[in-house]
């Protein structure tokens, strides 16, 4: 028998191995995203164009709908809020200002980037992880064919594209619901409300919006794929490193969110 | 006889668990070699070394006299695009059609025009059987079926190598013999080497010239299949008249083999 002492640096040692090994997993992949994103379509190895639309209809376009319903609810829900503060000191117009700037430049691209994780996150660790499992990805790599190139790049690309994309499209739905809320409920003239938002919403708030978004995008991707390329066994793996996906994805969108939100407080 | 392969003092491990124990072999040019064996000894492991999927922990593997453990990543996909695999599940890409899937290595690989593509896809699924399938998406064929669709995209580039991996598994008694027709055809029309492995006997002896036996991770037989049939090795009697062995795994061994393949 072991000692206890034994057993605890062992599992320790066994732990640290497993830990080192996953960091040496995710900065291949990174590397691998990289290079056949950025550096080899330099070097004249195209980036597979009709594929990456394909993604972007899947990821970009199919979310519309939920961005849209989710956006606008947040939007009634922020102006909302506000208004229960802000009429006690009766600055009620000031909605306009809390709703423009906080959507801009942080819950559209937050909201955006947790909807695209649940959806295009999961969807991306399923199909890299059940290619893993029926050596389709081996296919590839016996074909001369690079697997991030194949699978991830154009992946990457729809939503580095469709995250930002989505974000305009969540900001305008989300201001336009505390829009609603504030001309019906709280009776401020539409007109007011209109030019109130256009003054209060500087280009920049909306920029470190998009900025946030495009990085989230790239997240989100790098996520997707490494748990998916983590898979070596069957179909019950496959479902463990889907769900791992989301979690990973939506807690380092966080991470990042705070890194940039920092960083735009003190640089912008 | 020259040499396609040659493999010299291979070790393979997962982990700690050695699966390939130092062996060596060589696969004959222009012949079908079967690579037999149980299931769990190591066929699959062994065979994704030969196509440089796996790294060998230790020794070489020589294709046309190039040792493949030594190439980097380029320097290997040039040696690929001389190689055809049809892997165990067909590993068809579930979201491309058949046409795509067999176009896929002629796209990558060649400047070859879009039409004279689509006439080469054509030409190549009519020689496994699947005319008139190019528009099928492969989750809407059977399982032998997909295989000959496989096969269609391992020899889409005419390789010189074409490496089956069970292909009769899992498949019905008179389609696995379509498929060992097809590749008795190939060896004899193309001249390509073909290596199976495999773990059934039927088809050993139909399209076999060459006999590699691989036994718990090491080789035991190497020879012709007249060899085969006079061989005295209790292992290989065992194997050939099908006698159940006793129990010789460990619990984790065991475990894996039920587990895996
Ligand atoms: N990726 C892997 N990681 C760890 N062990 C593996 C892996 N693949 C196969 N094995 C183990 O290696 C042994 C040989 O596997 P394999 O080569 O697939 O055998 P075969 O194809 O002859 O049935 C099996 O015991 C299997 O469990
Ligand atoms: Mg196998």
């Amino acid at each position: 028998m072991p000692s206890t002492a034994e057993n605890i640096l062992n599992s320790a040692v066994r732990k640290a191995r497993s830990i080192s090994r996953d960091i040496h997993d995710a900065s291949k992949i990174i590397n691998d995203i990289f290079f056949w994103s950025f550096i080899s379509p330099l070097k004249g190895k195209p980036l597979r164009f009709r594929a990456s639309i394909n993604e972007m209809v899947k990821a970009g376009y199919n979310s519309v709908p939920i961005v849209a319903v989710i956006s606008f609810f947040i939007g009634i829900i922020l102006a909302f809020q506000a208004a229960y503060q802000l009429k006690r000191v009766g600055a009620l117009i000031y909605v306009a200002n809390l709703v423009g700037v906080s959507i801009t430049r942080e819950l559209g691209p937050i909201i955006t980037a947790i909807i695209v994780s649940g959806r295009s996150g999961s969807a991306f660790a399923a199909e890299i992880g059940s290619m893993k499992a029926a050596e389709e990805v081996d296919a590839l790599i016996s074909m001369g064919i690079n697997p991030v190139r194949f699978i991830v790049v154009p992946k990457l690309i729809a939503l580095m594209v469709m995250v930002p994309a989505l974000t305009i499209f969540s900001d305008f739905i989300g201001i336009l619901g505390g829009f609603v809320l504030s001309v019906t409920i709280l009776e401020i003239h539409p007109v007011n409300y209109f030019l109130q938002t256009v003054n209060a919403l500087l280009v920049k708030d909306v920029m470190t919006g998009l900025i946030k978004a495009w990085a989230f995008g790239i997240v989100i991707t790098t996520v997707g794929a490494y748990q998916g390329f983590k898979v070596t066994g069957g179909a019950e793996e496959v479902g463990r490193r889907t769900t791992a996906a989301v979690v990973a994805s939506i807690f380092l969108v966080i991470v990042f969110d705070l890194f940039f939100t920092t960083m735009f407080y003190y640089f912008t | 006889m020259e040499n396609a392969i040659q493999v010299t003092g291979l070790v393979a491990r997962y982990g700690d668990r050695e699966i390939l124990k130092d062996i060596s072999f060589f696969i004959p040019r222009g012949m079908t070699t079967v690579i037999l064996g149980g299931s769990g000894c190591g066929k699959s492991t062994l065979l994704k070394h030969l196509i440089g999927l796996l790294k060998p922990t230790q020794g070489q593997i020589k294709i046309n006299g190039k040792n493949i453990a030594a190439l980097n990543e380029n320097e290997l996909n040039e040696v690929r695009k001389k190689m055809g695999i049809l892997f165990q599940g067909a590993a068809l890409l579930n979201s491309m059609t058949i046409a795509d899937n067999v176009a896929l290595p002629m796209r990558e690989h060649t400047r070859l025009e879009e039409t004279t593509i689509q006439i080469m896809v054509r030409m190549k699924l009519d020689l496994v059987g699947l005319s008139g399938f190019e528009e099928f998406y492969p989750s809407q064929l059977s399982g032998g079926m997909k295989k000959r669709a496989g096969l269609a995209r391992a020899i889409a580039l005419d390789p010189e190598l074409l490496f089956f991996d069970e292909p009769s598994a899992g498949l019905d008694p008179i389609t696995a013999a379509g498929l060992d027709e097809l590749i008795l055809k190939l060896r004899n029309v193309f001249k390509m080497t073909i290596i199976v492995v495999t773990h059934e006997l039927p088809s050993v002896f139909t399209i076999a010239d060459y006999v590699i036996m691989l036994d718990a991770g090491e080789i035991i037989f190497s020879g012709t299949l007249d060899e085969l049939r006079a061989s005295v090795h209790p292992r290989i009697k065992m194997f050939l008249e099908r006698q159940p062995e006793q129990e010789t795994y460990s619990p984790e061994d065991y475990f894996r083999i039920i587990a895996g393949e």
